[in-house]
């Protein structure tokens, strides 16, 4: 089906931690991530010409070629991504073009996500560098002088008024959006990695966690962490000499309207629909027939608007389709197999790439005891920003 | 760089691009620019979203408008405004179309509701770099 141009065939992702105390620079950290994919893939380093990363902290500007040159590579894909939770997976697809144009053959994704090593870091000038402001609080920005002195500050409340406006206008309770919490907390027990493994939680345990921004509750909010994750996408042909089965991406799409949820055309139709309908329309195959689906989950209502727009169920079923589903792995419908972000953790920018990661394991049968009995074809959502970035997936078993 | 009010908060750093906009509001006006073809827009900015064109107007608004959704901020998401909370942000269709987001002032917390008619207040701050005062946009139940 679809495009198979291309394959995930490495993948590496470091246990989510808390606290970080190795001090680690982005460039060896790149070298790092790139290693453990050579091992986990059993191709050559003299195989890979391209990479994918946000950038450097070390390099805050010609970052492609400080990478190339820390690196030791002859590259010819160089590519910066600026796509928030759904970078990641705007890099699977971006490889994946690349590949297909016949630009290169093997491509690093990157996403290492630790603390700066030094804390003599020259702060930009322009703004206060505190990670909540996500860069809004810029002299001249429009979140500086319209959204900042509104409180509208990080991404909990911009969630928790889409949750608000679609519990309203469909009726949903909290305990639907808290079971999605709970059934992922669940994923998480069958998984040593994992953040939450070893604490499961119960209904009551969400419902009567602290209201951080209403309707949503602390247990329903990421928790972030330290951590960092990457895959090696390869040509469909160099993937056969791979030691793992090829994960094909053989759909993908990508869309966005607005940086701010004061901004958003509609809090309740969002560009996942969008993003997923051409990377199903591209892979030739529909939501039925999906085994996996990896939806990014800052919050639950992320997870419930997603597998809407993407089209597992219509706008306003969602409630229902959560209620009679089981997100369990050994459930009728697995979705974040590995506890997702809510109870995997969320090491920032690797955040993103644990559903990838985990679409691919599951594919390659490498999931462990969370393994579902069958998984040949997975949907994978990345979400940025406000439900603003979208990026869609179809990741396929060869 | 987030500007800060004598008492903390964070306050809105006009640009030559939005001080009409402030400057207005300090004397409790609602500017919205308004393109010929494609009709108000918001927040301000140097060309229309929709055609890209500069040709558009300051215009006077109603500053009515609805609340299209809103959250109970109860922990102070912005740390320079953690000693206000709890506090409610709420989106406001205004009446003239465009969508705006603010706090809604002068009405209790549980109270506020979707569809709940509001009226933009301005409320000016004193900022601690001994600038203007700045008028911020609020609304309140109308």
């Amino acid at each position: 089906m679809g495009k198979r141009a291309a394959a995930i065939v490495g993948m590496t992702e470091w246990k989510p931690a808390r606290r970080w105390d190795e001090p680690l620079f982005d460039l060896d950290a790149f070298a790092r991530l790139g290693a453990e994919l050579v091992e986990d893939s059993g191709l050559d380093k003299a195989d890979i010409d391209g990479f994918c990363i946000t950038g450097a902290r070390e390099a805050p500007v010609l970052a492609p070629s400080a990478v190339a040159e820390h690196l030791g590579m002859r590259s010819r894909f160089n590519e910066r991504v600026d796509l928030g939770g759904a970078t990641p997976a705007g890099m699977v697809w971006r490889a994946a073009a690349a590949i297909e144009a016949g630009v290169c053959q093997a491509v690093l994704v990157l996403c290492p996500a630790t603390p700066r090593p030094s804390q003599q870091v020259r702060e930009r000038p322009h703004t206060s560098g505190r990670p909540i402001y996500m860069g809004g609080d810029a002299w001249g920005s429009p979140q500086a002088q319209f959204e900042v002195p509104a409180g509208l500050v990080g991404a909990t409340p911009s969630y928790a008024m889409i949750a608000r406006l679609y519990m309203d206008t469909y009726g949903l309770d909290e305990e639907t959006l808290a079971k999605i919490a709970v059934e992922q907390r669940c994923n998480a027990q069958a998984n040593p990695d994992a953040i939450f493994h070893g604490r499961s939680i119960t209904l009551e345990d969400v419902m009567t966690s602290p209201m951080i921004a209403d309707p949503l509750k602390l247990l329903e909010i990421v928790m972030p962490c330290f951590g960092g994750a990457a895959v090696l996408v390869t040509s469909a042909e160099l993937a056969k000499r791979a030691r793992h089965r090829p994960v094909l991406i053989s759909g993908f799409g990508e869309e966005m309207t607005h940086r701010s949820i004061t901004s958003m055309p509609d809090l309740l139709d969002s560009p996942v629909r969008g993003a997923a309908a051409r990377a199903f329309e591209m892979a030739g195959t529909t939501p039925a027939a999906i085994d996996t689906a990896q939806i990014y989950d800052c919050y639950t209502i992320t997870v419930l608007r997603s597998l809407e727009d993407a089209g597992f169920c219509r706008l306003g079923e969602g409630g229902a389709f959560v209620r009679e589903h089981d997100f369990r792995y050994d459930g009728d419908f697995p979705v974040n197999t590995n506890g997702g972000q809510l109870a995997f953790g969320q090491a920032g920018i690797a955040g993103g790439m644990t559903h990838v990661i985990e679409a691919a394991r599951q594919i390659q049968g490498r999931a462990g005891p969370r393994q579902q009995r069958r998984c040949d074809l997975a949907f994978v959502n990345g979400n940025g920003g406000m439900m603003s970035e979208q990026v869609s997936l179809i990741l396929e078993g060869a | 760089m987030v500007r800060l009010a004598t008492d903390g908060r964070s306050i809105p750093d006009p640009t030559p691009v939005t001080a009409p906009f402030f400057a207005a509001g300090a004397e409790g006006r609602f500017l919205l620019q308004t393109c010929p073809r494609d009709g108000a827009f918001f927040y301000p900015r140097a060309r229309c979203p929709h055609c890209w064109q500069d040709d558009w107007s300051w215009t006077e608004a109603s500053g009515r408008g609805t609340i299209y959704s809103f959250t109970i901020d109860r922990i102070g998401h912005d740390p320079q405004q953690k000693q206000l909370a709890p506090f409610v942000i709420a989106l406001v269709t205004l009446d003239e179309g465009p969508r705006a987001v603010a706090q809604i002032v002068d009405c209790p917390i549980e109270a506020v509701r979707l569809g709940m008619p509001v009226k933009a207040v301005f409320d000016l701050f004193q900022p601690a770099d001994h600038g203007e005062p700045v008028a911020m946009l609020r609304f309140r139940p109308s």
